[in-house]
């Protein structure tokens, strides 16, 4: 299942790498090879490529994380507020200092993305009996209020367009040397490979993960930090990107059932492949214009999510 | 009957305060001419109130139907139906030659939007609401899915025109849409006073569907009157000045609070008094008294937003 998944990727990749305003095919590097035909591929599509493949492995992954730090299978980053909190640090990084530094913005966006998560973690906790439905419900609201908050500070300081732009992700800006901080992502999400066991345990509630021996507070803060690094390294990048870390879990889940040491490998691959194929369809759609691949995201995410509460129906009504 | 001295004491005061917002803001800091402070704060003034007024009522008669006070048709996505059906249709009615009549195409998206509303209500829900939490998140979702295909639509048929487009996610009171404010002003007539005609039969549905039936009321026609009733005036708010999402909520919760009973003659009374409040009052306090330029939309949906947490929350301990 993972070899087939990975050979999706190679090949989205393959053909990420041939699509773009300008006629550079990949076939041109070994029949006339020349100056524009390597600096066009180095330069810009390249590195969107790569990009692509880090972002969708790291917001799966984070998605993956997010849903077992809740314990509810219907949340991911950019419905519980950590995308909207990102956005509202990158409006901070922008009034403090429009030039600062990129390790500074970096770390101020992922201590407001983990602000943000802690926030609607804290406030789950609040609620004693849960429906597997507040949870995701609660998650928006705060999203949205969060959101709402931003842009009432953004119209104060005409940045309200910019911040449209971080809350709609899309990856036609990218070139090498502006993606590079998605390694960080990179390294989370073989950091959460590596602690998958851990991380499945920590979804079976306190009592149970205390009781084989794990040290639940430290893990919980270690995963809200994996999701805040990764959300901000993201949001940095290319914008927030709603809904990977949502469907992709859950279409694994449907494959291979609930043993995420097995599969949250294919969760990264598959990531990874939802992500170039959104923004390949964005490429293509309009050509040579491109739909930011957050639109088409969210259209997927929604009709999906619909469908998911549709059919577990008897279940939740 | 039916109201506690207190609770008419407070009714009373917020009439009083929806009447004083009302003369402040069409006197206050006036310094041109009279006719034109008449004509262009009357204008805005007339398009709060309605707004105000649609957003309260269909909350209103949405929640009574759905027995539940957290629920506005604007968190189900009927605000952002109206936009697509608006966007969609566009092409559609400019080829039929009715681009040059505003307030027709208007009703034409009205009446598609009812119809569509109505189809897609019954379709997922029957006849009696169930699942609160799940149709909340259906509704969150479907307007987010109406949204982006909105977004897409009008990418895909014009890349270049889309910037112009866009940007009208969030309702704003200094571009209201002044052409619709006279169709917009006889339907939301029409709509409040067959509301407040069926405001004894709202009463017995709030005792639920096999009550309600029990006691002779036409629980499904009834109901679909109601629904088409709420889009309407959704559709009018929508139109004038764009979506909210929260505001309805607040009004509705602010008004059971005040008459402390469920009875719709008060309780759609109240709700009226305190939307013009907040609506009308609000922008005078912002915009003239502290001359700011916080758009004051914004600051209504984030205490809306905040409270239907609260609301949830004290829903899930009780």
């Amino acid at each position: 299942m993972a070899g087939g998944a990975g050979l999706l990727v190679i090949l989205l990749a393959l053909t990420s790498l041939n699509v773009g305003a300008s006629q550079m095919k990949l076939l041109h590097l070994l029949t006339q090879p020349d100056d524009r035909v390597t600096r066009v591929l180095f330069a810009s599509r390249l590195p969107r490529t790569i990009a692509l493949i880090l972002a969708g492995a790291g917001l799966a992954v984070a998605g993956l994380l997010m849903q077992m730090l809740a314990r509810n299978r219907l949340v991911e980053p950019g419905t519980v507020g950590t995308f909207s909190a990102a956005s509202f640090g990158m409006l901070l990084a922008a009034l403090i200092n429009p030039g600062m530094a990129l390790w500074l913005k970096f770390a101020l966006v992922s201590a407001c993305a983990a602000l943000g998560s802690l926030l609607f973690l804290a406030i789950l906790q609040r609620i004693p009996l849960r429906s597997a439905l507040i949870v995701p419900l609660v998650g928006l609201v705060l999203s949205a209020v969060l959101a709402t908050g931003s842009a009432l500070v953004a119209s104060q300081f005409e940045l309200g367009q910019a911040l449209r732009a971080w809350s709609s992700g899309d990856f036609s800006a990218i070139l090498r040397g502006r993606y590079e901080l998605l390694w960080i992502a990179a390294g989370m999400t073989l950091l959460a490979m590596l602690l998958a066991d851990r991380f499945t345990v920590i979804g079976m509630g306190k009592d149970f993960a205390t009781n084989v021996g794990i040290n639940y507070a430290a893990l919980m803060v270690l995963g809200v930090l994996m999701v805040a690094l990764i959300s901000a390294s993201v949001v940095i990048t290319a914008g927030a990107l709603p809904f990977v870390g949502l469907l992709v879990p859950n279409l694994v889940r449907a494959l291979v059932g609930d043993n995420m040491r097995r599969g949250i490998v294919l969760v990264a691959l598959c990531g990874a492949a939802l992500m170039l194929a959104a923004d390949l369809l964005g490429r293509l759609l309009i050509h040579p214009y491109e739909v930011p691949s957050a639109n088409l995201l969210a259209i997927a995410g929604s009709l999906v999510f619909i469908v998911i509460l549709l059919r577990g129906r008897r279940q939740w009504a | 009957m039916g109201l506690t001295t207190a609770a008419r004491w407070r009714v009373l005061l917020t009439g009083v305060l929806a009447l004083l917002s009302m003369i402040g803001f069409m006197t206050w800091n006036v310094q041109s001419d009279w006719a034109f402070i008449v004509e262009y704060r009357g204008s805005r003034l007339l398009a709060m109130l309605l707004v105000a007024v649609a957003m309260g009522v269909s909350t209103l008669v949405f929640q009574t139907l759905t027995h539940s006070r957290i629920l506005t048709p604007s968190l189900m996505g009927f605000d952002v139906l109206y936009v697509l059906v608006h966007a969609l249709g566009l092409a559609f009615w400019a080829r039929l030659g009715l681009d040059s009549m505003p307030s027709v195409i208007f009703i034409l998206d009205v009446l598609l939007m009812a119809g569509i509303a109505l189809v897609l209500f019954r379709l997922l829900f029957g006849d009696s609401v169930r699942g609160l939490h799940l149709l909340i998140l259906l509704g969150m979702m479907g307007g987010l899915l109406f949204r982006e295909l909105t977004e897409l639509a009008l990418r895909v048929l014009d890349p270049t025109e889309f910037s112009i487009q866009s940007g009208r996610s969030i309702a704003s009171f200094s571009r209201i849409n002044l052409p619709l404010l006279w169709v917009g002003l006889v339907l939301t007539v029409a709509c409040v006073a067959l509301v407040f005609a069926l405001r004894r039969r709202l009463d017995v549905l709030n005792l639920g569907r096999d009550v309600a039936i029990n006691l002779g009321v036409p629980y499904r026609r009834t109901v679909t009157l109601l629904l088409v009733v709420a889009s309407v005036l959704v559709s009018v708010s929508t139109a004038l000045v764009g979506p909210m999402l929260f505001f309805g909520l607040l009004a509705t919760n602010l008004a059971y609070w005040i008459v402390g009973t469920h009875q719709h003659r008060w309780t759609l009374l109240a709700t009226v008094l305190v939307a013009v409040v907040c609506l009308v009052g609000g922008q005078l306090l912002i915009e003239q008294i502290l001359q700011s330029r916080l758009p004051f939309v914004m600051l209504l949906e984030l205490c809306g937003g905040v409270l239907f947490i609260l609301l949830l929350l004290r829903g899930v301990r009780e």
